[in-house]
């Protein structure tokens, strides 16, 4: 996990202040309170509460009568049946009584319980639902453990968020019958100085949605050369399109001419029609289209003079990236 | 074989450090990119005394981390900031092709081995 996914790295930071409040306003109570506390009825005896309170390290147990709250005894209650020596008086004596509780309702947000709790310095908080029925207790503690387990929820929405953003995750993250990525460059005649761009370009991309090394180094040499023939030979450049599959990647450069004549020929390795500036660029040698081929794992080319050319090139995509059935 | 080493064995000069500290394995040296992308390894130096962008850009392509430009033929300014953008290591040696490619032999660097003669046409 890197630094920037950390939940602590961020907490400190403009976190605490932003999303920490904004956490207290958004959280109900009912999110964070302990539900279905422990309760005792107004009948019990103080000495039941000592035997709760010390099994359980309660420091305060609500009261219930037939399903209705009518107070609540703390351990301060319980010191003063010591002292009056009435272990065996009713709850009901030494009980704050309902009137005087302090409660929180389970829809209010958790910033208002935390205030009342700030404000009144007692240590739970009874909550109540709409029927103002007793369904949990508020603590501090809750209220921390509560905003943790949000902060992280939140993180790791984040993250999944983040993740289906990844290219890795990008075509699972796409549904349809039949998902591909389609990427379109216009390749104009002559022009050297952006020769490669685009092949390097589909490369990176490539390699960013997760391809094996060698399969985008497939790729990229072949478009790399197809780029080149754009330059070199069209009279008007034309267009380079890869289309990314999960399984097949297509790329194909079609152009509007001249069209070649003898594509036989064309394919021999060292027959070459190129000018004076391909060859002192460095191609020319004519050993594109032989280089294509050895790099794809299907080669398709159509082509009619004064019409134009389109050289199909298909690379099936492999764990490895090497050409298939190797 | 490190940059540094390539260059102290070709008495040449480090015009950009390649991203990766990379351990060339071998070396191929054309003037034809064609060639080149033929041959191309990942690992592999180019040795070319064509200085036009496209050497970069064969270089990126087929995953070459250094090119050794020979004769003493500086690359152009934009040249260099594509390879620092792309992170592909310059080197340039005053010697010719021949000459820089014997004294890289002599100093162990292998090439590509035999090959089988084909016939072309």
């Amino acid at each position: 996990m890197s630094q920037e996914f950390s939940l602590f790295a961020r907490m400190g930071k403009d976190l605490q202040a932003s999303v920490l409040q904004e956490l207290t306003f958004e959280l109900k109570v009912s999110r964070v309170m302990t539900p279905g506390p422990y309760t005792l009825s107004s009948q019990h005896l103080m000495d039941d509460v000592k035997n709760v309170m010390r099994e359980r390290r309660f420091s305060g147990i609500p009261v219930v009568d037939a399903g209705e709250l009518v107070g609540i005894v703390s351990v301060q209650d319980l010191m003063r049946a010591f002292e009056e020596q009435a272990l065996d008086a009713p709850i009901k004596r030494f009980m704050t009584s309902k009137e005087h509780l302090i409660i929180a309702m389970a829809d209010e947000p958790v910033f208002e319980a935390l205030k009342r709790l700030e404000q009144t310095r007692v240590g739970r908080l009874l909550v109540l639902n709409a029927e103002h029925q007793l369904v949990g207790m508020l603590t501090k503690g809750d209220i921390m453990v509560g905003l943790l387990r949000a902060l992280e929820d939140a993180f790791s929405r984040e993250e999944e968020q983040r993740r289906q953003q990844h290219p890795r995750r990008f075509f699972e993250a796409l549904v349809s019958d039949e998902t591909s990525l389609l990427m379109r460059y216009r390749i104009h005649a002559n022009d050297f100085a952006s020769g490669g761009k685009a092949s390097a370009q589909i490369k990176q991309a490539l390699l960013q949605m997760g391809a094996a090394p060698q399969l985008a180094r497939r790729v990229a040499i072949a478009t790399y050369e197809a780029e080149i023939n754009l330059i070199i030979h069209t009279t008007d450049g034309g267009y380079l399109v890869a289309e990314i599959r999960p399984e097949r990647i297509t790329v194909v450069a079609h152009d509007t001419g001249p069209g070649i004549p003898n594509v036989e020929l064309a394919r021999r390795a060292g027959y070459s029609t190129a000018s004076p500036l391909a060859r002192e660029m460095g191609f020319g040698a004519g050993m594109g289209l032989v280089n294509i081929d050895r790099c794809t794992d299907e080669l398709n080319i159509w082509t009619a003079v004064g019409v134009g050319t389109r050289v199909e090139m298909v690379f099936n995509v492999t764990e490895d990236g090497a050409k298939a059935g190797k | 074989m490190k940059v540094d080493e390539i260059a102290k064995a070709t008495d040449g000069e480090i015009l950009v450090l390649p991203a990766v500290d990379v351990d060339v394995d071998r070396a191929f040296a054309a003037d034809l990119m064609s060639d080149i992308l033929v041959f191309a390894q990942p690992k592999m130096l180019m040795i070319t005394g064509l200085t036009n962008p496209q050497t970069i850009r064969t270089a990126e392509m087929s995953d070459m981390p250094v090119i050794l430009f020979v004769r003493g033929k500086r690359p152009s300014e934009t040249l260099i900031a594509m390879a620092e953008e792309i992170g592909i290591g310059v080197l340039l040696s005053p010697y010719t092709m021949y000459e820089t490619c014997g004294l890289l032999y002599r100093a162990g660097m292998p090439g590509m081995g035999k090959l089988p003669i084909v016939q072309q046409n």
